[in-house]
């Protein structure tokens, strides 16, 4: 049979989650690291990164918004997707985390971020005209007070709400680990360590992504970079990759040192058709180097410029190196047969509905929603930075 | 008793409502079966199997199983004389049309039909977001395709292999053990089809059923008892090579 090698039980030839189902823990482990990064200015009074505390929670929203589109266009029958709020099966961590996902967008992020803009909101209902002014007075909900006493009462609950989001931050990718790491008969999945694992890597993952989309939007402003910002958040990303990587090799050398029944299958799929995605992206590429970069500029004195530039490389391998770590979950636990015999091959549509061209959609979708979300809701205070003269500009560009 | 017109405008639309649920929940026409006085399961008896594949044409006859997937299927193990970790397995066509000849001499050769276990822990029930997998009083793993999303975590979870995701119908689908065949005093069609009884389903309820005499007499064993799901397809003379 092509594709094939060994023996695979007959209906395993045909994988059954493609790479859609790749980019939603990837996209929701984005929502989770950016909420955490968040929190660390809101919570933890990490002064130095506030800059990002908007944007972050602007982009987990634009993130979590198009998480589940992957999952519904992935479903034989998307119109009975209904069915998991209206009749879930309770033993399914499917079905619990159709709530979890609710639960985090609607009682955290949402009601966060309309508190943390509502005096913005109120403020621009009023100075706004046309349509503008419409939609900002339906994101008022009706409630135009912005007293000092009112905005001191959203201030309070804004930080309730963060404390509350945290542990759901948590739970969110958490659970999305838990639903891999539960399936006993996939030993390339079921873990205990699996969830742990999808939360350090969901934390990398976000913080790399705001201080990507930080430096960038900075620069298309063209407002000067707070170096101060930038560094402590690469300091965070720092920290949390070397933590996640730990949990990762501690899992690896437990797998490899238990050498179960599964192990020499795993290992031999992991040295031949998962090398080039796992060896060599996720771990040589997509950890070690952002994780020697990082160190760099935390044991070097290093100029501006530099820094800047290694946390650009450093941020774009981490993302990478996050997205093969999930390609390796989900495409490389069903290469193998679970008759330990033999492995088939991933075969990718480049336009089909689960296919590459749908998996660029899916990507690029959440940049399009943050846009929107960017003009409708700025999250920019212009006390952060100053203007870059258009010469400067240009002699950095 | 009086329906005025206001009563009978708010008893309408309920009973419109109602009649779906009155229909959905109407039984197949068994009108002598009880499904607490059953306990389905199978016995596969190895050195029996003569890998005809008559069990997988006479199956996906019977429940119009799309080419290609397999609601039952035969594996041929070549297991030699000291590799029994490393058996050498083929299945074409889910041993469909029998087996060419065997590729390798010395060692052992025998074949074992494979199926649904029908768990009674069963893990792709267990993960089922919306219940459309259940198990039937009756100890019968069952998918209500009406119900199914489609979202393939019972495929996923079932450590045997033996889900798939019809391509018609972009539902699960797997051995029903022939429901509509037992719940009318039938035995499956891969049983009856079987040309030496090397498949026979079991009633474990039925006292007379000759499955306890069965397993009084021989050493029988599930396919990975590891996995606790508590399969109920017991095998006479199942190799340590078989997975």
């Amino acid at each position: 049979m092509p594709g094939v090698e060994g023996f695979m039980y007959p209906n395993e030839v045909e994988l059954q989650w493609s790479v859609l189902i790749v980019l939603y823990p990837f996209l929701t482990g984005l929502v989770a690291g950016a909420f955490i990064l968040a929190s660390l200015e809101r919570v933890f009074r990490v002064q130095e990164v506030k800059p990002t505390y908007r944007l972050a929670l602007l982009t987990a929203l634009a993130f979590l918004l198009v998480a589940p589109l992957p999952l519904q266009l992935h479903l034989g029958h998307p119109e009975r997707s209904l069915e998991m709020y209206l009749t879930p099966h309770r033993t399914s961590a499917m079905a619990m985390f159709g709530f979890v996902y609710l639960w985090y967008l609607m009682a955290v992020l949402i009601l966060e971020i309309w508190l943390d803009y509502r005096r913005d909101i109120v403020l621009m209902a009023q100075s706004r005209s046309g349509w503008r002014r419409w939609v900002y007075r339906a994101m008022s909900l009706g409630s135009s007070n912005i007293s000092e006493r009112s905005l001191q009462i959203d201030e309070r609950v804004g930080w309730l709400i963060t404390v509350i989001g945290i542990p759901s931050a948590f739970l969110l990718h958490g659970y999305v680990g838990f639903i891999f790491g539960s399936i006993k008969a996939n030993p390339w999945w079921s873990s205990p360590m699996m969830p742990v694992v999808f939360l350090f890597s969901a934390m990398v993952s976000g913080i790399a992504l705001v201080l990507l989309l930080y430096m960038l939007t900075a620069w298309m402003r063209r407002q000067t970079i707070d170096m101060r910002c930038v560094d402590t958040v690469a300091r965070y990303l720092f920290y949390a990759f070397i933590l996640d990587f730990s949990l990762e090799m501690l899992d690896l050398v437990h797998r490899i040192y238990e050498s179960d029944e599964s192990f020499r299958s795993l290992d031999f799929m992991v040295h031949t058709r998962l090398y080039l995605s796992h060896i060599v992206v996720q771990i040589m590429f997509g950890t070690i180097a952002p994780i020697a970069l990082l160190a760099l500029t935390q044991v070097l004195n290093l100029s501006e410029t530099i820094r800047k530039r290694l946390y650009t490389v450093a941020g774009g391998l981490t993302l990478m190196g996050i997205f093969a770590m999930r390609w390796n979950v989900v495409i490389g636990g069903q290469l193998f047969s679970k008759s330990f015999l033999g492995y088939t091959t991933y075969k990718m549509g480049l336009v089909a509905r689960e296919g590459l061209l749908t998996a660029i959609v899916l990507t690029v979708l959440p940049f399009g929603l943050l846009w929107v979300l960017v003009k409708l809701l700025p999250p920019w205070q212009e006390s952060q930075g100053q203007r870059v003269p258009d010469e400067v500009m240009a002699s950095q560009a | 008793m009086n329906i005025t017109r206001r009563h009978l405008l708010l008893l309408l639309p309920a009973a419109a409502l109602a009649w779906e649920h009155v229909l959905a929940g109407t039984p197949e026409a068994a009108p002598n079966y009880q499904m607490s006085q059953h306990w389905w399961g199978m016995l596969i008896d190895i050195p029996k199997c003569i890998g005809c594949g008559n069990c997988v044409r006479a199956c996906q006859a019977e429940n119009d199983v799309p080419d290609g997937y397999f609601r039952t299927w035969v594996e041929r193990y070549h297991v030699a004389d000291w590799g029994l970790e490393n058996p050498d397995v083929d299945s074409p066509d889910g041993g469909k049309h029998g087996f060419p000849p065997a590729r390798e001499a010395g060692g052992k050769n025998f074949f074992v039909p494979k199926l649904c276990n029908h768990c009674a822990d069963s893990p792709c029930t267990q993960v089922c977001p919306v219940g459309a997998t259940f198990i039937s009083p009756d100890g019968v793993v069952l998918i209500d395709k009406k119900y199914c999303l489609g979202c393939r975590y019972c495929v996923q979870a079932c450590p045997y292999g033996c889900r798939f995701i019809n391509p018609k119908t972009e539902t699960a689908e797997k051995c029903t053990l022939c429901y509509h065949r037992i719940t009318k005093g039938l035995t499956t069609a891969c049983c009856e089809n079987c040309p030496t009884g090397a498949r026979q389903l079991a009633d474990l309820k039925n006292p007379s059923d000759p499955i306890h005499e069965f397993l009084k007499t021989h050493t029988v064993q599930v396919l990975k008892p590891h996995m606790a799901t508590y399969a109920k397809v017991y095998y006479n003379g199942l190799d340590g090579s078989v997975r």
